[in-house]
């Protein structure tokens, strides 16, 4: 009961500023439209799953049936319809790839155009292995020997879910349960690949980790679920990119990344979030509803979230830290950009619940054009958490009149011994440091991405060198167009 | 042979409604130096502004020609690229951008406009070490945020700097000697003094005459209600300082 298909068009590029809105030409295994048992089944049995996961995957569908789509977010967008959606779309392979020579060279190509290479000669000395998700499944995971010799286990979610299946039935849905939210749900019921990272005892990940995911199908959603499990005493950073053509219609991405930190081990998660954003006037681009969670299980242990968000129509997001073990830490570093019409809600949550944790937000929104934007943070102690500490800083900055900001930060703290600070600015643009710039030759296109650049560095400096300066065109690529 | 580098003739201008700028009319040659006295609010602010082409000024009267080209046509940034230089009476304060990131895209502006190569980073903050040494500057605040905190007299030796780096052919000096310290005036003149060559013309706004005793200026000019009232040479600035603006006020 699958279909196949054929994709020949191509992205219409006339005023094109979004540099990877390419459609790859490849024939795709893909589902029927809609969502049913009988489509969850036929993901499951595509996937080869074992039975215990199939039962969970229709667990949480029919949760999700008796489920309302939240409506609290400042976001608006036209209903979508879950049944005129795709939610299985395969690159048609004969076989499963057994090595990077087996790949179809149109994917290689496609990773390419990226600027992510697949070929790991051509990886720079191993610094960075990468796992890459086109549309539904994992085409590529370099470095996996490499990687083996250290324990260490960086593979598709799908395989783990054979290879390592007591590791996955323990941690899966051990942070994010289905019943967690409609879109958690849904995720729950759907998910086709992502990673699987484990970190066992005492191991310091040789390398960075990274997950590339690209949207190319058309009326596809995207449900990428990435599990990461760092065992005692290790440590892992993690890298995560997206992107996706241009299309006129909107596109559905739903993931789902949970991070389970053991005692001792510290997390590194970033993100450079750049989901086409859709044009100027508003049409097409990708809806990002996404839960990301951390639990801090044992003491000592530590997650640092850092996200920049350029991408995307409509951005919900907040990835969280739950800070369980004694005298853990989280932090959220965040830059979120919106330009024309694109709409972001998101932020963070840090729940304390052990002794001494404490955790330290730091969110910059920039808005221009006609964008809107939120930030919705909160700060959570329970009656228990002797000692909690937090801090949080949120600043917006505005680029031209007819963008809006609003910060939304909750507090709920139930232990009187915790301290809490929160500072908040909003900020614009202003014509005195715009002719100051232009006085001294920068013309203002560059001065705002100086003044941009500046207004975001305390976040962006907790990138990975590669990454950051990836992310910093992106934010200049964002905002063009955004003055004169 | 003399060689005009700025012309300004019968200039009016106005901000918010208010005629500020009432035909103004100055010929600046290359290797001059101009000096600007007056009371305050005359409008020499508005001047040196409405000269750099900072938004929020409308022009109603008058023209204005720089190498021979119509100035008041050009974008601020084209004017930077062109050679003109503000030192500002208010510099500005951008957070997060250190003075060393701020010079090097303002270096490599003009450089591009000039169709030189980039300046290579380490060259780059050599030279500015060099010449932020004898003006006092410190590495240290060389990575501070632009004019963030900076107390009012080193934002002064900072525009110094940027003078001295971007070694403009026209410099406009709004009271670069508000806030210096008797011996930061005398580098921060230095500095100024060393960019005076045959070529290179300045217009040096100023309350006191102290600064034209090291920026000796070639000629100065009384500025009241929109424009010069009385011109001559340095010995008019001492007059000021001694008797005030009345008797020039009165003649009018
Ligand atoms: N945006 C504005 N709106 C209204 N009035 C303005 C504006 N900008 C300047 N002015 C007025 O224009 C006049 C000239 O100001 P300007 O700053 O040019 O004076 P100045 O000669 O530089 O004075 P000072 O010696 O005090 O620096 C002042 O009366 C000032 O209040
Ligand atoms: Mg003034």
């Amino acid at each position: 009961m699958t279909t196949e298909q054929e994709k020949p068009e191509i992205a219409d590029e006339s005023g094109d500023k979004y540099k990877y809105g390419f459609v790859t030409d490849i024939a795709s295994d893909t589902a029927p439209k809609g969502l049913s048992e009988d489509i969850i089944r036929l993901i499951s049995q595509k996937k080869g799953e074992p039975d215990w996961l199939l039962e969970r995957r229709l667990e949480a569908f029919r949760f999700w049936q008796k489920l309302k789509e939240p409506t609290w977010a400042k976001l608006s967008y036209d209903k979508i319809d879950y049944q005129d959606l795709y939610y299985y779309s395969a690159p048609k392979q004969k076989v499963a790839p057994k090595s990077l020579d087996e790949v179809d060279p149109e994917l290689l190509k496609t990773y390419e155009k990226l600027g992510i290479p697949l070929k790991e000669q051509e990886v720079l000395s191993g610094v960075v292995a990468v796992d890459a998700v086109f549309d539904s499944v994992s085409v590529a995971t370099t470095y996996r020997a490499k990687l083996a010799e250290k324990g260490v286990i960086f593979c598709p979610i799908s395989e783990a879910v054979k290879e390592y299946p007591e590791l996955v039935k323990k941690y899966l849905g051990s942070v994010v349960p289905y019943t967690d939210n409609f879109f958690a749900a849904l995720n729950s019921a759907v998910f086709t690949d992502g990673s699987f990272v484990y970190i066992p005892k005492g191991v310091r990940c040789p390398m960075e980790l990274s997950t590339y995911f690209r949207i190319n199908a058309q009326n596809t959603g995207q449900f990428e679920r990435t599990l990461i499990v760092a065992d005692e005493g290790s440590y892992v950073s993690y890298l995560e990119g997206c992107t996706a053509p241009q299309r006129d219609e909107n596109q559905l991405h739903a993931a789902i990344v949970e991070i389970v930190v053991l005692k001792d081990a510290e997390v590194k998660y970033s993100t450079v979030q750049n989901w086409y954003p859709g044009d100027k006037d508003g049409k097409g681009g990708v809806y990002n509803f996404v839960t990301k969670r951390a639990a801090c299980r044992g003491a000592n242990s530590k997650v640092s979230w850092t996200q920049v968000e350029t991408g995307s129509a409509i951005t919900w997001k907040y990835p969280s830290c739950i800070l369980q073990g004694d005298n853990s830490v989280g932090e959220f570093y965040s830059v979120a950009i919106t330009n024309n019409r694109q709409q972001a809600d998101t932020g963070t949550k840090m729940i304390h619940l052990g002794r001494n944790t404490s955790s330290k937000i730091i969110s910059k929104g920039i808005s221009a054009g006609r964008s809107n934007q939120t930030y919705r943070g909160l700060v959570k102690v329970s009656p228990n958490a002797a000692n909690a500490r937090n801090y949080s800083q949120c600043d917006s900055l505005l680029i031209g009149p007819d963008c809006g900001s609003h910060t939304i930060p909750y507090v709920e703290n139930r232990n009187k011994t915790a301290k809490l600070e929160h500072e908040a600015t909003t900020s614009k643009i202003s014509e005195e440091q715009l002719f100051y710039c232009q006085q001294r030759g920068i013309g203002e296109e560059e001065a705002v991405s100086l003044i941009v650049n500046g207004f975001c560095k305390e976040v962006m400096q907790h990138l990975p060198l590669e990454f950051a300066i990836e992310a910093a065109k992106l934010i200049n690529i964002s905002l063009e167009g955004s003055v004169g | 042979m003399k060689t005009p580098l700025l012309e300004i003739e019968d200039l009016c201008a106005r901000v918010a409604d208010k005629e500020i700028i009432k035909g103004f009319n100055l010929t600046i040659n290359e290797g001059e130096v101009h000096a600007i006295m007056g009371p305050n609010g005359a409008g020499k602010s508005t001047l040196s502004h409405v000269l750099c082409g900072k938004p929020g000024y409308e022009i109603t009267a008058g023209t204005v020609r720089y190498k021979g080209k119509n100035l008041l046509a050009m974008a601020p940034e084209e004017r930077a690229r062109e050679g003109i230089f503000l030192i500002m009476q208010y510099p500005v304060e951008i957070p997060g951008v250190p003075v060393t990131t701020f010079l090097k895209h303002a270096v490599n502006a003009i450089r591009q406009h000039r169709n030189e190569p980039e300046l290579d980073t380490m060259e780059f903050i050599k030279l500015l070490r060099e010449e932020g040494k004898k003006l006092g500057i410190n590495p240290d605040m060389l990575k501070r945020p632009i004019n963030v905190g900076f107390s009012g007299g080193e934002k002064k030796r900072l525009e110094a700097l940027q003078l001295a780096v971007l070694k403009p052919q026209f410099s406009i000096l709004d009271e670069a000697d508000s806030g210096l310290d008797v011996d930061a005036m005398k580098v921060v003149a230095e500095a100024i003094n060393a960019e005076r060559t045959e070529h290179n013309a300045m217009l040096v706004i100023t309350h006191y005459q102290r600064l034209l005793k090291d920026i000796v200026p070639d000629y100065v000019h009384i500025y009241a209600d929109g424009h010069i009232v009385a011109s001559g040479n340095k010995d008019l600035a001492r007059e000021v300082e001694e008797q005030g603006y009345a008797q020039f006020l009165k003649e009018k």
